[in-house]
Order: structure tokens, then C-alpha cells, then sequence
């Protein structure tokens, strides 16, 4: 499944990775997503997950952000010049991991009440140490390529569209340059234009060397952005039908 | 990674008779880090706070922290059972901050909003009226306040107004580790949305250290970067706080993230 030589450049390693829930207030009802998942992702690479809708692509990709806690194995990074493994590290550790080496860019925002546009974008970029003046600047841009209106910037996106707040949420994911990107539909609620321009962003930050990991149902933003798949069919466990039933 | 440590607490404990309020608690919190404790009342998050910041004394453990060396005694990470009280209380009027859920237990009723605010520099030596008041006046405006109401009571002020003029009030000795309680649960919806905005940026501009205790999930999810779960006085699970709220683990959690109503 999915072999790969291990390689220098390589910046994700998954072993044996497993995740179920259980649900204590359901008399302990035990759900398995997956288990025995084995990924490498290298730099440069746009893995995307497929696999029916309910196999568990958005709970590998939040065990990848440690957001989940894995019920099994390992999640290592490359972080700086060494390796961590997200499964034990500390929360300090995990904040660590994602102010400088991981960006998630989630299928819809939490909005902040009375931060601007603006700040939210620029906030990545200023937490890695950037000035705000640099951070802002570049939030600008981003947001101008990605065609939402000047107007909007020193506003909260609680009132957006969909639309916009997506176009929000990518710039805010994508403005700072992080060696690993886990991207969640990113371009679900975009018109052809600005899906276009999100398709471009991700090429880039991929010819750039991230190593890219995403969900896109989109046929056409798969064929540009994805340099292989990830068939997460195949890491089903099998459940016993009374499970099934709770 | 222990020589950044500000806070260490180690087994903390407090008994009211043969019942123990909170017990076994341990955690460490290094500087600029917010740590929310939830639980529902009765859960011993309010005593704990108590004992971290030496209003209750502990039956168990210990509590270290990371004081700057000053006139008073050493830096460095002390017990501070050991500290002196003279120490203990220069600690809590200047390193340290306490916001209380009522705005009336942590303010002065009875003088003005600006000798409220400037109250910790005057206990620190600061004499020069001028000077007092421009401080005081510059805090009043980082927390919203108009500055032309330096002398107005507190009590004509808005309970909103009352809970940012408390934080004012502590803020103005630029502490490293404020303590709070309950710092939105006394307000109406909207304005908690302000107070916690308001604290988010101070807290991320200042770069304070937080332990804040709330009942409330939101809370919890805007402010901290890890949080403790609390049950009847012990931590049932702990972690990074979208971890704690997304994926809870321990059946108590999970019952209180699953009870959260959505709008």
C-alpha cells in the first residue's frame, strides 16, 4: 500500500496508525475509523485522501493536525531539524508544530467575534515573528489575488458568504510558508474564477516544497493539484454489526 | 525546557473537614501560556484557583514559581510556602493579578474608577499625581473606557464596565500571571463578547501567563491554550484545548462537550 522508499526529503511519516472513538455516554459504543494506516509524504507532494464520504479522510487529517488523539501508532513530523512525534507530544509542542512546520486550511472558518479580515489573515505570519506592517502587507495581497473586496478587510467575516469566508480561511492558511499543508476542500464553495486562483496558490506552495495533503472532491482541482492518491479504503477495520447499529 | 517554567504544582490538595475540594492536581504553566480549568460548580475549580494564587492555604502539594529577583528576596522557581508574607503579598500586587467574577469583590466601591486603577502603582512608591492619573487614563482607554470618567465611583458604571475597569485595575503593574474567575459568567451575552475579545488581545499583547476558570466551553476554546477538566476535585483529562474539545476522551468530558447548546 502505498510503498515508499524512505527518503531524505521525506517530511510526514504515519505508522500504524489508528483511530477509534468511544462513546461513554452510549454505554461505551466503540467507533473505528481506521487502523494499521501507513503513509509517507515527502516535500513537494499533493497526496490527496480518497475513499468513500464516512472512511475517515477528515479524522486522518486532524490526527495529522493533532487535533485527534490516535488510539494507536505514530504521527512524526519534520519539525526543524528533528522529528516529533504528534501522538505523544506535549500541547506546547503541538503549538509549536503549528505556528511554523504545519498549516491546516479547514472546510469552513471560526470566526473570531471583532477580529478584521485583515488581522486573521495576517495573524500567522506575525505569530512566526513578522512585522505587522510585512504581515499586513501580505495579507493584502493575498486577499486582493483571491478578489475579495478591499471593503470587506477591516470588517469580521461573521457576515460573509460562504464564498468569501472560504476565500478568508485559504488566504489565512496559505500565507505563511509551512513545510506541510493539510488542506480540507478547500475550494468547496468558490466560483470557477477564484477556485482557479486557489488551484494556482496550491501548485505553488507545492512546486515550493510543501509537502501537500488534502481532501478535494472536485475532480478538476484534483487533477491540477495532486501528485498521487491515498486510498484510506483500504485502513478500514472491520466492525461487528451490533456496532454498526449504535 | 523546566529553566522557562513560571508555574509548577505538584499534588495541590485542599480538604474542608474529611471532604477533599481538589486534590492531586499537577500541571505546568510556562510564561504567555493561558490554561483554562472547567468543571461544573462543586467541581473544585475555584478552590484550586485559590490555592494557586495563596488566598487558601494548601493541605497537600506544593505550588513553585518563577519570581523575578527583586528587593524582597531571589528569582527563580521558589516554594511559595516558603516565601515570606511580606514577599507573598508584594507577589500578588505585582507579578501577579486576581480578576474576581464580581467586579464589586475586586474593586474599590468607594473610591474613583482612576485611584482604583492606579491603587497598585501608589502600593509600589509611585507618588507623582500627574503621572498617576496619565497611567491610569492610558489603562482606562486599553480596556475601552472612556478616559473622561477617571472620576467616576465604580459604582456608576456598567457591571461591563465595572469587569474591564477590574482588569485595568490589575493589568497596570504589567503582571506575568493573572488569575481569573469566572471573568464572563456575570455579563450579558453580548457584552462577554467584548470582555473576551478584549482579554484575547491584552493577553496576547502583553504576553501574560493565565489560569482562568470557567464553566463556559467558549470560552475555554477562545482564550486557552490547554485546559484541565475538573469532576468532584480531581483533573479527569487535560490537553491541548481543540484536542480536549473535539476528541474528549474521559465520559465526564464528553458529557460536557455534548451538553454545549448551539445557537
Amino acid at each position: 500500500m502505498n510503498e515508499q522508499p524512505f527518503q531524505i526529503q521525506t517530511v510526514v511519516r504515519v505508522r500504524g496508525l489508528a483511530k477509534t472513538f468511544v462513546l461513554h455516554n452510549r454505554g461505551g459504543a466503540e467507533l473505528p475509523v481506521f487502523s494499521g494506516l501507513d503513509m509517507d509524504v515527502a516535500a513537494g507532494e499533493c497526496v490527496v485522501l480518497a475513499g468513500p464520504s464516512g472512511c475517515g479522510k477528515s479524522s486522518l487529517m486532524r490526527c495529522l493536525y493533532g487535533n485527534y488523539a490516535p488510539s494507536g501508532g505514530t504521527v512524526e513530523l519534520r519539525h526543524g531539524q528533528s522529528w516529533l512525534d504528534l501522538s505523544e507530544a506535549s500541547p506546547r509542542q503541538v503549538i509549536a508544530v503549528r505556528r511554523s512546520t504545519i498549516g491546516y486550511v479547514s472546510q469552513f472558518l471560526r470566526v473570531i467575534p471583532r477580529v478584521s479580515t485583515l488581522e486573521l489573515v495576517s495573524e500567522p505570519l506575525r505569530r512566526l515573528g513578522f512585522s505587522r506592517a510585512l504581515a499586513d502587507d501580505r495579507a493584502r495581497q493575498l486577499l486582493d489575488r483571491l478578489a475579495l473586496p478591499e471593503r470587506l478587510w477591516h470588517l469580521p467575516p461573521s457576515t460573509f458568504s460562504g464564498g468569501e469566508q472560504q476565500r478568508v480561511n485559504v488566504a489565512r492558511g496559505l500565507i505563511a510558508p509551512r513545510p506541510v499543508l493539510l488542506l480540507d476542500e478547500p475550494t468547496a464553495s468558490l466560483d470557477p474564477r477564484n477556485r482557479q486562483t486557489v488551484v494556482d496558490l496550491i501548485g505553488r506552495a507545492r512546486d515550493d516544497g510543501a509537502a501537500i495533503i488534502g481532501i478535494f472532491h472536485d475532480a478538476e482541482v484534483r487533477d491540477a493539484v495532486a501528485t498521487r492518491s491515498f486510498d484510506l479504503g483500504t485502513c478500514r477495520p472491520q466492525r461487528a454489526p451490533e456496532e454498526m447499529a449504535t | 525546557m523546566s529553566d522557562d517554567l513560571l508555574l509548577s504544582v505538584r499534588g495541590a490538595g485542599k480538604r474542608y473537614g474529611s471532604r477533599w475540594a481538589c486534590r492531586n492536581v499537577s500541571f505546568d504553566l510556562h510564561p504567555g501560556e493561558v490554561l483554562a480549568v472547567v468543571g461544573e460548580s462543586g467541581s473544585g475549580k475555584t478552590t484550586l484557583l485559590k490555592l494557586l494564587s495563596m488566598r487558601l492555604a494548601l493541605d497537600e502539594g506544593s505550588v513553585h514559581y518563577a519570581a523575578r529577583p527583586d528587593g524582597s528576596g531571589p528569582g527563580g522557581l521558589r516554594d511559595l510556602a516558603d516565601l515570606s508574607e511580606a514577599r507573598q503579598r508584594m507577589l500578588s500586587r505585582t507579578e501577579w493579578g486576581f480578576v474576581d467574577q464580581n467586579p464589586r469583590d475586586g474593586l474599590r466601591m468607594a473610591v474613583s474608577a482612576g485611584a482604583n486603577v492606579a491603587e497598585r502603582l501608589m502600593v509600589l512608591g509611585a507618588e507623582h499625581y500627574g503621572r498617576l492619573r496619565d497611567e491610569a487614563r492610558d489603562w482606562m482607554g486599553r480596556v475601552e473606557l472612556a478616559g473622561d470618567r477617571i472620576d467616576d465611583m465604580p459604582s456608576e458604571f456598567s457591571g461591563g464596565m465595572q469587569q474591564r475597569l477590574q482588569i485595568a485595575r490589575n493589568l497596570v503593574t504589567r503582571p506575568r500571571l493573572v488569575f481569573m474567575d469566572e471573568p464572563t459568567s456575570g455579563l450579558d451575552v453580548s457584552v462577554q463578547a467584548r470582555l473576551l475579545d478584549l482579554l484575547r488581545s491584552l493577553v496576547d499583547d502583553l504576553g501574560l501567563a493565565c489560569v482562568v476558570v470557567t464553566h463556559d466551553l467558549a470560552v475555554a476554546r477562545l482564550l486557552a491554550h490547554r485546559m484541565l477538566v475538573m469532576k468532584d476535585g480531581a483533573v479527569v483529562e487535560s490537553g491541548l484545548t481543540d484536542r480536549v474539545l473535539d476528541d474528549p476522551h474521559h465520559p465526564y468530558t464528553q458529557l460536557l462537550v455534548s451538553s454545549v447548546l448551539m445557537p
